[in-house]
C-alpha cells in the first residue's frame, strides 16, 4: 500500500517537470532518485525482511529467542546442531527431497520436452485441445486426486515409498515443463528443420541435433523450476510420507513439533527452515534472468 | 520436396499424402504418448476412480455399497451442509481477498520496478525470495512472527492473537498469501508492460497527456491481458489452497478452505467415498470458475502463442 503512495510521487514529479523550467530540473532528479529509493526500500522490507528474521531467529539460542531483537545478542549454532541430530535429523528429510524432487525433474523433463517438441514443431492434429487439456491438467485442484490415491495406494503398499511422491509431481510438473518449453520451441525460426531436411535428416534427428542443442539453456532453466515445484509440494508429501523413509523437508519441518502447539519448537525450525530455502534462494540469484523468463513464459504458479 | 517443406512450414492441419509429412505426423504422435499415459493415468483415471468412490458408503468393516448420490446430499443440503458450506465461503473469501491485494499490490510493485532505474537489477533478484521459499516454511515462519508475543505483534504495539481468533487468523492466511504471491504477480505484470513500446508514451506526453491520463489511457489497456491471465491462474490456485491454513490454524477459526475440509474427511476419517463426493465437488467448483472467468473476461490463454512469442 505504501508503493501506491510511491506512484504518485512519481506522478507528481512528472507534473512537476512539465511545467518545464531548467532550473526545476534538478530538483526534479533529486525527487526521482528519493522516489525509487523509497520504491526500493519498501520492496525490500517485503520481500526480504520476514526471511532476514528466520536467519535471525534460527541464530538465538533457547533463552534469546523470546527478545525479538533485530540482531542476536549472542548468536548460537545450538539450533543446527539441534535438528542434524537425533531420531529426526533433519538429513534424512533433505535426503527424500533430493531424490524425490530429482527423480521428478529428470523424468518430467525428457517426457516434457519430447511433447513440447512434438506440440510446437510437428504437424499434429488438434494442437489447440492438447495444449488445453496440458494447461487444465496443470490447474486442476490437486486435492481431487487426493482421496482416489490414497486408496489405491494403500491397496498397492505404495504408502510412505518414493513412487507416491514422484509420480504425482511428474505429473504436476511435466504440463508445467510442457508449457514453458513449447514457447521456447514456437520462437525458434522455422528454417532450422528445412535446413535439416534439405541435408537429408529425418524429424527425429533434426530434433536430436539441431533443435535439442539449442533448447538446452531453456531446458535447463525449466528444470530448476520443475525442481522447486517438486521440493515445495507439501499436500501430497502430507498425505503419502509416514516416516523417515519417505517424508519430504516441508513436511519434516511443519510436523517438527515437541507435541502441544505452544510450546512448538520455533528455533530449530526457523534453523531447519534456512537449510531448506537458501540453497534454493542461491540457485535462484544466480538463474534469475533466465527464471523470470521461463516464469513469464509459463506464467503459472508452481 | 520443396512442397513438402512448404507445408511444414506453415504447419497445415490438411493432410498431405508426402511421406515426409506422414512420417512428421506419426512421430508428432509417438512424442505425444508418454505424455499421454502419464497424465491419464497420474490425472484422468484417480478423477474418474474418484467420481466412482464417491458414489459407494464408508464403514469401518471396508464393507462398502453403492448409495447413489447421498454423499453428494450428505455435503450439499444433508447432516453436514452447514461445514461444507463455510468452507466454500471461506474458500471464496480467500480467493476475492488474496486475489484482490495481489492484483493491486502486484501492479504496484511493477509500476515501482519499472520506475527504479540502477535498482532494478537488485530489486529483480530479491523479488523472487518470497516465491522461492516453499508455502510449508513460508508458513511456519509467519506462524513464528504471528506468535501472541511475535515481532509483527511487537512491530504493531498490540496484543493479536493472531491464530486463536475468527478474523485475525483469516487475515493472517490472507497476509501470508500475498506476501508470498503479490511479487509473482509484479515480475508477470512488470514483463506485459515491458512489451508497451516506449514511443506510446512519448507521443502521449507530446499531446499532453498527463501521468495519470497515461496510465489509465495506454498502461491499463495494454496490460489488462497479461493481468486477466495472471489473475486465472491466481484464482484457480487460490480456490484449491491446502498448505497455509493446514500448517497455520490446521482449519480451525474460519480457515477450513475446501481442500482442507476434503482433506479432514477423506485422510483424517478415512471416509473415502465422502472424501471422494467433497474432491469431486471442490473439482467441479473450481472449473465452473475457470469456465465463467474464461467466458466472462474473454481470457486470451493462447494469446501470446497466437502472437508468436511468449517471452
Amino acid at each position: 500500500m505504501t508503493t501506491t503512495a510511491d506512484v504518485s510521487v512519481g506522478a507528481r514529479t512528472g507534473a512537476r517537470a512539465r511545467r518545464a523550467v531548467a532550473p526545476a530540473r534538478r530538483r526534479r532528479r533529486t525527487l526521482v532518485v528519493l522516489g525509487q529509493l523509497v520504491g526500493f526500500a519498501v520492496l525490500a522490507m517485503w520481500c526480504l525482511f520476514p526471511m532476514y528474521w528466520m536467519i535471525v531467529s534460527s541464530l538465538k539460542g533457547p533463552s534469546a529467542i523470546l527478545s525479538n531483537s533485530l540482531v542476536p545478542a549472542s548468536p548460537s549454532l545450538l539450533n543446527f546442531e539441534t535438528i542434524f541430530q537425533g531420531s529426526h535429523n533433519l538429513l534424512y528429510a533433505l535426503r527424500n527431497s533430493l531424490i524425490v524432487a530429482g527423480t521428478t525433474t529428470v523424468i518430467a523433463l525428457i517426457v516434457g520436452t519430447l511433447a513440447a517438441y512434438a506440440a510446437a514443431r510437428l504437424p499434429i492434429k488438434r494442437r489447440g485441445l492438447v495444449m488445453g487439456i496440458v494447461l487444465a491438467t496443470s490447474m486442476f485442484p490437486h486435492i481431487a486426486i487426493v482421496p482416489p490415491l490414497f486408496q489405491l495406494f494403500t491397496e498397492w503398499g505404495w504408502i510412505d515409498t518414493y513412487q507416491a511422491l514422484v509420480l504425482p509431481y511428474v505429473s504436476f510438473g511435466l504440463p508445467f515443463a510442457i508449457w514453458v518449453l513449447y514457447s521456447y520451441f514456437r520462437q525458434l525460426p522455422w528454417e532450422l528443420e528445412q535446413a535439416a531436411q534439405v541435408d537429408g535428416c529425418t524429424p527425429l534427428t533434426a530434433f536430436a541435433r539441431i533443435v535439442l542443442p539449442l533448447a538446452a539453456p531453456a531446458v535447463f532453466t525449466t528444470a530448476i523450476l520443475v525442481f522447486i515445484i517438486a521440493w515445495n509440494e507439501f499436500l501430497m508429501a502430507n498425505t503419502f510420507s509416514l516416516t523417515l523413509a519417505s517424508q519430504p523437508v516441508t513436511v519434516a519441518i511443519a510436523r517438527f513439533t515437541g507435541g502441544s502447539e505452544l510450546e512448538q519448537p520455533f528455533g530449530p525450525i526457523m534453523a531447519a527452515g534456512v537449510v531448506v530455502t537458501i540453497p534454493l534462494i542461491i540457485v535462484v540469484l544466480i538463474f534469475q534472468r533466465k527464471i523470470i523468463g521461463g516464469l513469464t513464459a509459463g506464467g503459472l504458479k508452481g | 520436396m520443396s512442397a513438402a517443406t512448404t507445408t511444414v512450414a506453415r504447419h497445415s492441419s490438411r493432410s498431405s499424402g508426402l511421406p515426409q509429412h506422414q512420417a512428421e505426423r506419426r512421430l508428432g504422435r509417438r512424442l505425444l504418448l508418454p505424455t499421454a499415459i502419464l497424465l491419464t493415468l497420474m490425472v484422468g483415471y484417480p478423477i474418474v476412480w474418484a467420481l466412482r468412490l464417491s458414489l459407494f458408503s464408508d464403514s469401518i468393516t471396508g464393507q462398502t455399497h453403492l448409495v447413489g448420490f447421498d454423499n453428494y446430499a450428505r455435503a450439499l443440503w444433508g447432516s453436514d451442509a452447514v461445514q461444507f458450506w463455510a468452507a466454500v465461503r471461506d474458500t471464496a473469501l480467500f480467493t476475492v481477498a488474496a486475489g484482490g491485494l495481489e492484483l493491486v499490490i502486484g501492479v504496484a510493485m511493477a509500476l515501482v520496478m519499472s520506475h527504479l532505474g540502477v535498482f532494478r537489477g537488485l530489486v529483480r533478484a530479491m523479488i523472487l525470495v518470497p516465491w522461492a521459499i516453499p508455502t510449508a516454511v513460508a508458513a511456519v515462519l509467519w506462524k513464528w512472527m504471528l506468535t501472541p508475543n511475535g515481532i509483527v505483534n511487537e512491530l504493531l504495539g498490540r496484543q493479536i492473537l493472531w491464530t486463536g481468533e475468527t478474523t485475525p487468523a483469516r487475515t493472517a492466511v490472507v497476509l501470508i498469501d500475498v506476501w508470498k504471491t503479490a511479487p509473482f504477480v509484479g515480475l508477470l505484470v512488470l514483463a506485459g508492460l515491458q512489451l508497451i513500446p516506449k514511443d506510446l508514451y512519448e507521443s502521449a506526453k507530446i499531446d499532453g497527456a498527463g501521468a495519470v491520463r497515461r496510465f489509465r489511457s495506454i498502461t491499463l489497456p495494454l496490460v489488462a491481458p497479461a493481468i486477466l491471465v495472471a489473475m486465472l491462474f491466481r484464482v484457480l490456485d487460490l480456490m484449491r489452497m491446502y498448505d497455509t491454513p493446514a500448517i497455520l490454524t490446521n482449519g480451525a477459526n474460519g480457515t477450513a478452505t475446501l481442500s482442507l475440509f476434503t482433506y479432514e474427511h477423506a485422510i483424517d476419517q478415512a471416509k473415502f467415498g465422502y472424501g471422494s463426493a467433497l474432491s469431486t465437488l471442490t473439482f467441479m467448483l473450481i472449473f465452473a470458475a475457470a469456465f465463467l472467468i474464461i467466458r466472462l473476461c474473454g481470457v486470451k490463454v493462447f494469446a501470446s502463442d497466437r502472437e508468436g512469442s511468449g517471452g
